[in-house]
């Protein structure tokens, strides 16, 4: 079985955000990138796949040179080989269209990317990835098993599970669930130094015109803090909820 | 302790300095320590224990000789990578950083330095995995920062050396497997030689109730007419700048190391000191406050740059064993501070064991000990500078 899973370079979640060139450009000045925490999900079901059913594994991302790391990092975790396509991941429709070119060059049986990647939450690629090749498609999974060519595909519905039968190839968009926390793997030195002889393959994008432009960011609006009020005060509650919060 | 949400500073973007293959390594330990090492370490501090459980893990992130060339077990990485090593690991807690210096250090380096061919693929292969765990034996019971004063001497006694005497304050040593032992020969001259457990006449009582570096064990070697296989004396290199050049190597890391438990202090102290209400206001938003951040994130900076270049140098092969002296002292002395004024950010929570910053406190008064005294690091330098030695 040939997996193919997507990778997403994301900023930390702890990082502080900002924006550059007129709010329309995000400040990577100083922030540490990780690997999109969905996609590690995905890429250590991945490894599973791989050490109990010999499935091949290649991580494959859309980004600049700068996102290299993240994909020597999934080498490092034991993929076999990597691929990065040399562009600006500009929305969720282009990033789709090149990975979809990758697939087809690739001949995957299994892909596997993030439900979402935690820096836009676009949340559309795996979808609109699996319709540019008419492949099969199920999002927000929580388990996946494969037998020859049928696929069972647990899913987290309002207050259940949903239980799928399909076909590979198939596109998966997942999330936790299909392993826990305590299973992430830690690259460790031996892996480290077997990805320094793993293939990253560079390819260029397929001409494709981004169809979408970021015209604006905002940040929300800090939090403002609490007031408490005795509870025996009734006058200044109203008082404050009439004069300052003006909402009485 | 409580939930390790330790986030590291790096206030000057000290990372663009760094390749992508360190930084991969370095977020590879600092991970693990989170995962594997702040979850039990103020357990087993406390009970003054060990931590054997994590042996597997340290060698799995290349704490042990990761300088080795792959021939022998090691990850032939540069002496950069062997820093971030350390410091993530010293992050956690110096004891454990402790083992993994002593183990790559003092234990592996001579080996893989001074060590004959055989001894290399006897040993390398198994202290890289942390099957067979090593002592260095320097400091005597009379004779501390004075090692050449050492009254550990062998006889040769034709097919084997007869040892005798006794080594105090050795890490690792109530549970190693090997120790390398520095003794003199009937002409007074220092050599290696490797001990094993279980050669008749040889014993290692563990050393308690210490204050500090409760995490890493700390006991004695003692030699009674131990008899020692001739293939087990060190042939490349005698005389007092053997074991110093291992001290090199090992004070180098020290110099890491000590930045990563400065830095676990001042993050702890910085996350309370916004958390922490007094007279209405974080204590994060008093001048007080603000000056003991402050000068702690200055010198935490200035440190990193310092010992960043320490080890450019050091990979280059140009590191003078002056200079280190200046980077373990300095980065000693400066996470020492640190760690004091950090407890006191933290009020008396600062005394209990939900947070790391008092077992980093005590830690670092070993620290500033071992491996030359603060005293004898200036001394060093001193020398360095004038020309004039003033240790006697
Ligand atoms: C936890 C721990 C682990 C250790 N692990 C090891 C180990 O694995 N292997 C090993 O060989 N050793 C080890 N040591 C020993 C350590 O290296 C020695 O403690 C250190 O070298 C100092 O020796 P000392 O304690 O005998 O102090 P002393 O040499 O007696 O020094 C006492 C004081 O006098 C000062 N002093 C000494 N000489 C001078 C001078 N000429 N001028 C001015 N001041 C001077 C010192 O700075 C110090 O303040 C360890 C020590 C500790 C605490």
């Amino acid at each position: 079985m040939k997996i193919l899973v997507c990778i997403s370079h994301v900023p930390d979640t702890t990082s502080k955000i900002n924006f550059t060139e007129d709010n329309t450009k995000f400040d990577s000045n100083g922030v540490q990138f990780v690997i999109n925490p969905h996609d590690e999900f995905v890429l250590t079901r991945a490894m599973w796949f791989k050490e109990k059913q010999g499935a091949s594994i290649t991580v494959v991302n859309v980004g600049n040179i700068s996102t290299e790391p993240t994909l020597r990092k999934a080498l490092a975790i034991g993929a076999d080989d990597a691929i990065r396509v040399n562009t600006e991941a500009t929305d969720g429709f282009y990033v789709a269209k090149q990975l979809a070119e990758v697939i087809k060059n690739g001949g995957y049986d299994l892909i596997m990317a993030g439900k979402e990647s935690m820096d836009y939450n676009g949340g559309m690629v795996p979808g609109m990835t699996a319709s540019i090749l008419d492949y099969n498609f199920v999002n927000a999974c929580i388990g996946i098993e494969i037998e020859g060519n049928k696929a069972t595909v647990t899913r987290d519905i309002d207050g259940g599970k949903e239980i799928l039968s399909t076909e590979l190839p198939l596109v998966i968009g997942g999330q936790k669930g299909l392993v826990e926390d305590k299973d992430l793997r830690i690259p460790n030195m031996r892996g480290i130094m077997m990805a320094r002889k793993k293939p990253l393959k560079v390819v260029e994008p397929v001409d494709f015109d981004p169809t979408t432009v970021i015209t604006d960011f905002e940040k929300p609006t800090p939090k403002s803090n609490c007031k408490i009020i005795d509870a025996d005060k009734v006058e200044e509650l109203v008082d404050l909820l009439h004069n300052e919060a003006k909402v009485i | 302790m409580a939930q390790d949400l330790y986030q590291a500073p790096d206030y000057y973007h000290l990372d663009d300095l760094l390749t992508d293959e360190h930084k991969l390594i370095r977020d590879a330990a600092r991970e693990w320590i989170k995962r594997e090492v702040t979850p039990i370490i103020e357990d087993v501090a406390q009970k003054a224990e060990f931590p054997k459980q994590i042996i597997d893990g340290l060698a799995k992130i290349g704490a042990f000789g990761s300088f080795i060339p792959e021939e022998y077990g090691g990850s032939g990485l540069d002496h950069i990578s062997y820093g971030i090593i350390m410091q993530e690991i010293e992050r956690g807690d110096s004891g454990v950083r402790s083992t993994a210096s002593v183990q790559s250090s003092l234990v592996m380096y001579p080996i893989w330095k001074f060590g004959s061919e055989e001894q290399k693929q006897k040993y390398l292969p198994k202290l890289a995995t942390g099957e067979l765990m090593g002592c260095f034996g320097l400091t005597e019971p009379n004779h501390g920062s004075n090692p050449g004063g050492m009254e550990t001497k062998y006889k040769d006694m034709g097919d084997h050396y007869l040892l005798n005497g006794a080594k105090l304050w050795i890490s690792n040593s109530p549970f190693a497997d090997i120790a390398v032992v520095w003794a003199k020969n009937e002409k007074g001259r220092v050599h290696g030689l490797i001990v094993e457990r279980g050669m008749k006449g040889f014993s290692t009582p563990e050393t308690h109730h210490k204050w500090s570096l409760r995490t890493s064990a700390t006991g004695e070697l003692i030699f009674d007419n131990v008899k020692i296989p001739k293939e087990n004396l060190l042939p490349g290199k005698s005389g007092l700048g053997a074991p110093l050049m291992c001290l090199d190597s090992a004070r180098y890391g020290i110099a890491w190391g000590a930045i990563g438990a400065a830095m676990d202090c001042y993050d702890a102290a910085l996350r309370y000191a916004k958390e922490r209400t007094q007279f209405g206001k974080p204590i994060a938003a008093f001048q007080l406050q603000q000056k003991k951040l402050t000068e702690m994130i200055t010198e935490i900076t200035k440190a990193q740059f310092l010992t960043w270049r320490l080890g450019v140098l050091r990979d280059e092969g140009r590191a003078t064993s002056a200079q280190i002296s200046m980077a373990k002292r300095n980065n000693v002395e400066m996470a020492l501070n640190i760690a004091r004024e950090s407890r006191q950010i933290l009020g008396a929570m600062g005394i209990t064991g939900d947070y790391s910053i008092m077992r980093h406190m005590m830690n670092l008064e070993s620290v500033i000990t071992y491996e030359g005294t603060h005293d004898i690091h200036l001394l060093i330098t001193g020398m360095d500078i004038t020309g004039i030695p003033a240790f006697v």
